[in-house]
């Protein structure tokens, strides 16, 4: 590391300790909703260690729960990630040239808070050198403050008792990772779709439910988006 | 559900979410989102995370319950008021908590 480098990667860090707070209780509630899902203590930390996605790790214990079968997962979680996508396009030109391990072990730790953070500074800041450091330093306290904070919760969450009902904090923490992303019109229209299609698709096998409703939530932003003058 | 299906899952969504979010970190630099998909991708959270959590609170045993005797559905937008005025994780998740049980005792009382 040089001196430059580590003076990145500081800046990093010290950015990333405001966000550990909101990190930290929705790991928690993560770690307790796994537990009170049934996933095993162990298998529930690893699965925060291998995806580390809480809305990911939250909606597959549902469907684990609801013994729903694996390909259902996967296209859940594809739908749940494909945001990912969007963030890997827009950080793609300040991270140009780094080698293979770099792009895979920064794209393994890009979550949705350290993203907003990196990009944020590369935008303030685009002739900076040595970005992927800044990002290193950001993304690292992120990914520990993830982990203790879903092991605490699978510790607490397996002691709790049932007539608790602490599995409804998922649908709590999808509300308040969702809620946050209603600035404009449009978002609104797309929520609003998506609820009602997946609420009255729910008899429908295999959970095809959630593809129409993200198909309809796209199609009513889309919608409203134009209009909007 | 046994261990081994929550093997594969974890493994399977380990894989797709790593996948996804190396994406255009991994891909040649000519490839380029076409703009109406990036318009269209903007979308994509607000419209899965609600699709994930409108049927724990309005779908009960199988039947759309939108009754006011449904706790679930009460203490959620409860949540969904708190999330909208504070946007907090934590304060969200204790007042829907507080709000189910608080919903829960009042409608079995009316039952009895």
């Amino acid at each position: 590391m040089t001196t430059h480098q580590r003076i990145e990667f500081g800046a990093g860090l010290r950015a990333s300790l405001p966000v550990l707070l909101g990190i930290f209780p929705f790991g928690v509630v993560t770690g307790v909703a796994m537990a009170a899902g049934g996933i095993p203590p162990l298998e529930a930390i690893l699965m925060s260690v291998i995806v580390f996605a809480g809305a990911s790790q939250l909606a597959a214990t549902q469907l684990l729960g609801a013994a729903a079968p694996l390909g259902v997962i996967f296209v859940t979680v594809f739908f749940i990630n494909l945001r990912f996508v969007m963030y890997s396009a827009s950080m793609r030109t300040h991270l140009a040239g780094l080698p293979l391990r770099w792009r895979l072990g920064l794209g393994y730790l890009l979550a949705d808070n350290a993203y907003a953070l990196c990009i944020t500074r590369y935008t303030q800041h685009p002739e900076a050198t040595d970005k992927h450091w800044y990002c290193l330093g950001v993304s690292l306290p992120v990914w520990l403050t993830w982990q203790a904070a879903t092991i605490l919760g699978v510790i607490a969450g397996a002691s709790v008792p049932r007539d608790w009902q602490l599995e409804f904090a998922a649908p709590l923490a999808f509300i308040a990772l969702s809620v946050p992303l209603l600035r404009d019109r449009a978002m609104v229209a797309a929520a609003l779709a998506a609820g009602t299609t997946v609420v009255l698709a729910h008899p429908l096998p295999l959970r095809i439910g959630l593809v129409l409703a993200a198909v309809a939530g796209i199609s009513a932003g889309l919608l409203a988006e134009r209009r909007t003058p | 559900m046994s261990l081994l299906s929550i093997w594969v899952a974890m493994l399977g969504m380990g894989l797709i979410t790593l996948l996804l979010r190396s994406s255009f970190l991994l891909l040649p630099d000519h490839l380029h989102l076409p703009p109406l998909l990036r318009r269209a991708l903007r979308y994509v959270p607000a419209a899965v995370l609600t699709a994930i959590y409108a049927p724990e609170l309005l779908v009960k045993s199988g039947a759309i319950d939108a009754s006011l005797l449904n706790a679930r559905l009460l203490a959620g937008v409860v949540a969904i008021v708190v999330a909208w005025r504070l946007r907090r994780t934590f304060f969200t998740i204790v007042a829907g908590m507080l709000a189910l049980h608080g919903f829960g005792a009042a409608i079995a009382s009316l039952q009895i």
